[in-house]
């Protein structure tokens, strides 16, 4: 209900995607309404709230895969579909399995130069492209295991090869859908911590959609809360505080605050502290 | 073929097979047939489209057998049938790789009322009496020089096709919707790559009979996969794989009064237990943990494997 403005350490953040009192309609029903939120360069948001409440459709639309009923979505000052080519992109995914004969590196450069037709030409670009994918699997800290075939890797090993993967064009926007989901609680908070990094080292911005906030919170610029009821976005130290989300989702939420200083978030739907895994809609 | 006996001497072998007109047309199909079918081969696999590939040389068999009793040749046959199936494939189909699963149970239902029809026009075709056998388990005898040309041709189309299109066919077939996002037409690519499945079936059908078109199109190429997981030595490796299957499976044939269909698959599956049988015996050995070097009391540096 809220679109804060954004300034966010002292700077002048240069906003990459604006969303204008969107809505989405999938088969006649209304999955959400008058989303109004600005992400800025460099900032990490997380897209939160219950399961099929549109967490994923709403990425597809800051995609261009998915057409609004009403209101604008304009990224990179221009259409989304036309600034696909700067947004990196992770899809909701299990994983591969094991019989997937393919290695990190080769789908690492795939990001490079999958889009291009013809044979790739020796030389100079081989030598650039080699270089990038050295570098991306560097960023990631993937060296140990790249050259392993992708279908041996665990979870939180394929999932960093796939976030070098959608760097592999230097996008301005890093769009990942539930990268966190099934994975164990230290690979939660390290690939976290690495989206974190990877978006104010580079200037990406990031938004994540995520079924539990908890992982992420400590990084997080800004939350965009979806509900069947609305839709609540702003900073994590506003919005994430046990009245608005109570409201929001209809259920007793409360918000803790730890020694540490960290925040934890208690009996929304799809964030029990226990981790057990449900399906994720939407 | 009554004076023919195989020696030591294998140059002397060759030249005898290679002075029959029919063995130089047969090693001649035999190879344009197993580096087409390698390279797509491999990306069949990558992509789970086996039951695909399954189903459009199903598709085949009336097809071969439909055009010999027209007089229209089983080469046109299986071409006509092939492509027309995978088209109708990629319409019915959706989108991506590897998405027939749920569909098995009605495509295994109508590749055996096909190959029940097939059986029908062979019966209805009196004059053909090795038929049957030559178009399911595949023959090596009477290829003409006009049907090496076709396959040729074909060949060189599908080469230059792939070549064009490796890397966002690469992209789709591992990942398609992040392909999409990139900018890589995947549902066009999907249906080019069904096209190109069901000319390169047809191409291996008239070499190996429509049942064991997977000796050449599956088992080199799942053979491959099972030993690297890179792709272009993967590739490589298939069509070495493609072409000693063929070559020594020919060579076997002119020499043993055994058919090819036999000597073909019984080559190829050979190869593709042995490799899966090394790769099931490496992975063993990972499992257990990674391999790191350590440094025992003596002083001397070994490696062992972390607890698992």
């Amino acid at each position: 209900m809220t679109a804060d403005p954004a300034a966010h350490f002292g700077r002048l953040p240069a906003t990459v995607i604006e969303v204008r009192d969107a809505a989405v309609e999938l088969g006649g029903r209304r999955v959400w309404h008058d989303v109004r939120v600005d992400v800025a360069a460099g900032e990490f948001a997380a897209i939160l709230g219950p399961n099929g409440v549109g967490k994923s459709t709403l990425l597809k639309a800051m995609l261009g895969l998915q057409p609004l009923a009403a209101g604008q979505i304009r990224v990179l000052a221009t259409s989304p579909a036309r600034a696909r080519r700067a947004i990196g992109y992770l899809p909701q995914r299990r994983s591969f399995d094991a019989s997937t004969r393919i290695r990190g590196v080769d789908l690492i450069r795939l990001g490079v130069d999958g889009h291009r037709w013809g044979l790739p030409l020796p030389g100079r670009p081989a030598r650039q492209r080699k270089q990038r994918i050295a570098e991306l699997v560097e960023l990631v800290g993937a060296g140990r295991y790249a050259h392993r075939p992708v279908g041996t890797l665990s979870g939180g090993e394929q999932q960093r090869i796939l976030i070098a993967q959608a760097l592999a064009r230097r996008p301005r926007i890093l769009l990942l859908d539930e990268p966190l989901d099934s994975l164990d609680l230290p690979n939660q908070a390290a690939i976290a911590a690495l989206v974190g990094r990877i978006g104010r080292d580079q200037g990406v911005a990031v938004v994540m959609v995520a079924h539990d906030v908890n992982p992420i919170v400590a990084h997080l610029d800004r939350v965009v809360y979806l509900g069947p009821a609305g839709s609540v976005v702003g900073a994590p130290e506003q919005v994430l505080d046990s009245a608005s989300l109570t409201a929001l989702y209809g259920t007793p939420v409360e918000v803790l605050r730890t020694a540490g200083g960290r925040t934890v978030v208690v009996g929304v739907p799809d964030s029990p502290v226990g981790h057990d895994h449900q399906p994720v809609g939407g | 073929m009554d004076d023919v006996r195989f020696s030591v001497d294998l140059v002397a072998d060759v030249v005898q097979m290679w002075s029959q007109p029919f063995m130089v047309n047969a090693f001649r199909a035999g190879t344009i047939v197993a580096v087409l079918s390698a390279l797509t081969g491999w990306l069949v696999v990558l992509r789970r489209q086996t039951f695909v590939a399954h189903t459009l040389s199903a598709v085949g068999f009336p097809g071969a057998a439909g055009a010999t009793l027209l007089g229209a040749g089983a080469l046109t046959g299986y071409f006509g049938f092939c492509l027309a199936a995978a088209v109708v494939i990629a319409l019915l189909g959706g989108r991506g790789a590897g998405r027939h699963g749920h569909e098995s149970a009605l495509v295994g239902t109508v590749q055996g009322f096909l190959l029940a029809c097939g059986f029908l026009f062979v019966a209805l075709y009196k004059g053909f009496l090795n038929g049957t056998s030559a178009l399911l388990f595949g023959s090596f005898l009477g290829i003409t020089g006009g049907q090496v040309t076709v396959l040729a041709v074909l060949a060189v189309l599908v080469l230059a096709l792939l070549a064009v299109a490796g890397r966002p066919l690469l992209f789709a077939s591992t990942d398609a919707e992040t392909a999409r996002v990139a900018g890589v037409p995947v549902r066009a690519l999907d249906l080019g790559f069904l096209l190109v499945l069901g000319a390169t079936v047809a191409a291996v059908a008239s070499i190996t009979g429509a049942l064991l078109v997977f000796a050449l199109l599956v088992l080199p190429a799942a053979t491959a996969h099972r030993i690297t997981a890179r792709p272009a030595r993967g590739l490589a490796l298939s069509v070495l794989f493609g072409l000693v299957a063929v070559w020594s499976a020919l060579t076997a044939t002119y020499y043993s009064p055994y058919p090819l269909g036999f000597w073909l698959t019984s080559i190829a599956f050979a190869g593709f237990v042995t490799a899966a049988g090394g790769r099931a015996g490496l992975d063993r050995r990972h499992r257990g943990g990674r391999l790191v070097t350590v440094f025992p009391r003596d002083g001397l540096p070994g490696s062992r494997r972390t607890a698992p």
